[in-house]
């Protein structure tokens, strides 16, 4: 008999490839995903006349400069888009480029393309790979110097983290979404929280979450420290792969494969954390750091900092709700798939958005889905724009960016200071609160908006 | 890269939790070659505003608060602290990513408590051989991931390394596509 192992143990030691004797693994890399911020990597990879070691593991993605109206604001940011198609072309990858239908944002396009899939090494330069353990793979970050590691050899080195299952029991209550078990836990255990720790979401609350859903809380779990976030297999996972361009061909193998990637009954977890579903409240950050979170109801705590403060233009004791906003914003790797924008829409629609705002959806696909559903109509009507995908206003650096001083209800992942610009006021919530916050102009609890409504 | 020496310098001091790597380098920045140098924009934002955020020119060791370079991946955070001229970053904590990138690069992540690192004053030795730090005070010791260690003492690049293991990769390979042929991306005909 074998020792009891979590779902991490099992897709991790699926593809040790060498195990040192010090505890670092060389691992197999399934799917690689590059983006123009990688433009690092390649540089080191051409300075030692390297190419490519598996050019059809490795994608190319443009997102992080994409432009969402119009042509790149600058010749520096046109210049990025250029340099990683070069980069594509002459190693020979598939590369989801600007006017490309495929076109989107790295994390919502790997899983909508099925590249994304069960019990795979998934690696990118960018934090938010661990999106793509909502499909109970191993995705993780990593940095220019590994990417370009992962480039020359398609393996990486890495400690094995130690194991952490968050469990949410119960349902949640109308309103109430991923993204708000996300800033729920983050707020309970910090912004390193899970630190050290490969995160496994399990629980009843869990198992109902859509896998748009899943891949928010997924998402979110870098912004407690957890690198790796997964959330095991089951008939919600493979009912969104079926059918999905990349999905394998020998459907009933990999499935059964994939069934299997469960966590033993009795697999030892260094920590645990449990959650009650009914507890969470639609929940929004008031500070600058993605822990600095509160329920809709609550108040700006008494031991937030002065320079905190200063910077969100709050003061200790402040509700949240009722507080005046400048804009919104509903896009990102976290929270711009179809069920974000039906759920956004679904506040929105026949009403009028007290401040400007932009919508951004995750990928060109769900742009299109969203606009034969009338979606776009209904942002458009209520006077927030419709714009391109890519990573647009989470991070700026396609030059969507909210003015100094500014306030916006934003869908994102991190209310850093300047994020979102430098001296941007950011408050993390979901997109249903966004929503409300474009209709009433404050941040407010989006539940009264959404009685009488099919949502 | 190169070996990691042995260090002594007086300690620049940001006494802030939380610094992520948004803080330390502005996305705005990251467009650049790292010819063009990354050590004028490192906490280019931050320290406009906040005193605690302007480091001593000459600064190579740098004392910082808990989860000290947590968020985003970017590797440009890093360059930035280097090429700055730290080479050491001592903190309660540090992000994971940004821990694993700071090696990467040449630069030790020492991990000591806050209540040591406050009693740590005027100059100081960083011994990674001897994993301490000689002060005023005595010696302390610090935690550093031993493969770590390893890996900036002896200067290792990761890629130099991986060459030795090609076989080894290429059997893996060949044994994980027939295993579980799922793996390998194919686009339905």
């Amino acid at each position: 008999m074998s020792n009891p192992q979590t779902l991490f143990d099992k897709v991790w030691g699926a593809h040790v490839i060498h195990a040192r004797p010090d505890g670092t693994d060389l691992l197999w890399v399934d799917r690689h995903f590059v983006h123009e911020g990688s433009h690092h990597a390649f540089r080191k990879l051409a300075a030692r006349n390297m190419v490519l070691a598996e050019p059809g593991l490795t994608f190319g993605v443009t997102d992080h400069y994409a432009p969402t109206r119009g042509a790149p604001a600058s010749d520096d940011i046109a210049g990025m888009i250029q340099t990683l198609k070069a980069n594509a072309q002459t190693h020979g990858l598939e590369h989801f480029a600007l006017g490309d239908p495929r076109q989107g944002i790295v994390h919502v396009i790997g899983p909508e393309q099925g590249l994304t899939l069960p019990g795979l090494v998934i690696v990118c330069g960018d934090s938010h790979t661990s999106t793509h353990g909502a499909f109970g793979s191993v995705a993780f970050g990593i940095g220019a110097t590994d990417v370009a590691h992962v480039l020359a050899t398609q393996t990486i080195w890495q400690r094995r983290p130690r194991a952490m299952r968050i469990t949410v029991e119960g349902t949640l209550s109308p309103g109430v979404t991923a993204k708000d078990i996300a800033l729920a836990w983050i707020a309970e255990l910090g912004a390193d929280g899970a630190r050290g720790h490969a995160i496994e979401y399990a629980g009843s609350a869990i198992r109902a979450l859509s896998m748009e859903g899943r891949l928010t809380l997924c998402n979110m779990s870098i912004e407690g420290g957890g690198r790796f976030g997964m959330i095991a297999p089951d008939e919600v996972t493979l009912d969104y792969v079926k059918g999905r361009p990349y999905a394998p061909g020998d459907w009933d193998r990999a499935t059964a494969a994939w069934l299997a990637l469960q966590s033993d009954a009795d697999a030892a977890f260094a920590r645990e954390v449990t959650l009650t579903a009914t507890d969470i409240a639609p929940t929004l950050t008031w500070g600058t750091s993605p822990d600095q979170a509160v329920p809709i109801t609550g108040h700006v705590p008494q031991d937030a900092t002065r320079d905190v403060l200063d910077y969100m233009g709050l003061r200790i004791g402040d509700p949240l709700n009722g507080t005046p906003v400048d804009q919104v914003f509903i896009g990102s790797c976290t929270n711009a798939r179809i069920e974000d924008l039906r759920a956004a829409a679904a506040v929105l629609r026949g009403r009028k958005a007290r401040v400007p705002g932009l919508v951004s959806p995750g990928s060109s696909a769900i742009k299109r889905q969203a606009e034969e559903e009338g979606l776009d109509a209904v942002f458009v009507q209520a006077g927030l724009d419709w714009v391109a995908s890519g990573c647009s206003m989470c991070v700026g650096m396609n030059g969507d960016l909210v003015a100094p001083g500014k306030r916006c209800a934003s869908t994102t992942n991190r209310n850093f200071k300047g994020r979102q610009g430098p001296g941007a006021r950011t408050h993390l919530m979901s997109p249903a609160m966004v929503a409300a916050a474009a209709v009433t102009g404050t941040l407010t609890d989006v539940r009264p908006l959404l009685e009488g409504r099919e949502r | 890269m190169s070996a990691f020496p042995r260090l002594t310098a007086s300690p620049a001091r940001l006494p802030l939790d939380n610094v992520d790597t948004d803080q330390l380098i502005p996305a705005r920045f990251m467009s650049r070659a790292r010819s063009e140098g990354y050590g004028a924009v490192l906490l280019h934002d931050l320290r406009k505003k906040d005193p605690a955020a302007r480091l001593p020119d000459g600064a190579s060791i740098l004392i910082a608060g808990r989860n000290f370079g947590c968020g985003s991946s970017r590797e440009a955070a890093v360059y930035a602290l280097f090429d700055f001229g730290i080479r050491v970053v001592l903190a309660p904590s540090f992000g994971d990513i940004f821990a694993s990138n700071a090696v990467n690069n040449g630069v030790l992540p020492a991990v000591i408590p806050a209540d040591r690192l406050a009693r740590l004053e005027g100059e100081i030795t960083v011994d990674l051989e001897r994993v301490e730090i000689t002060h005023s005070g005595g010696k302390i010791g610090f935690e550093i991931d031993p493969v770590w260690r390893t890996k900036l003492l002896n200067g290792w690049d990761d890629i130099d390394l991986t060459a030795q293991h090609a076989q080894a990769i290429a059997s893996f390979k060949a044994a994980h596509h027939a295993r579980a042929p799922w793996t390998r991306p194919m686009i339905l005909g």
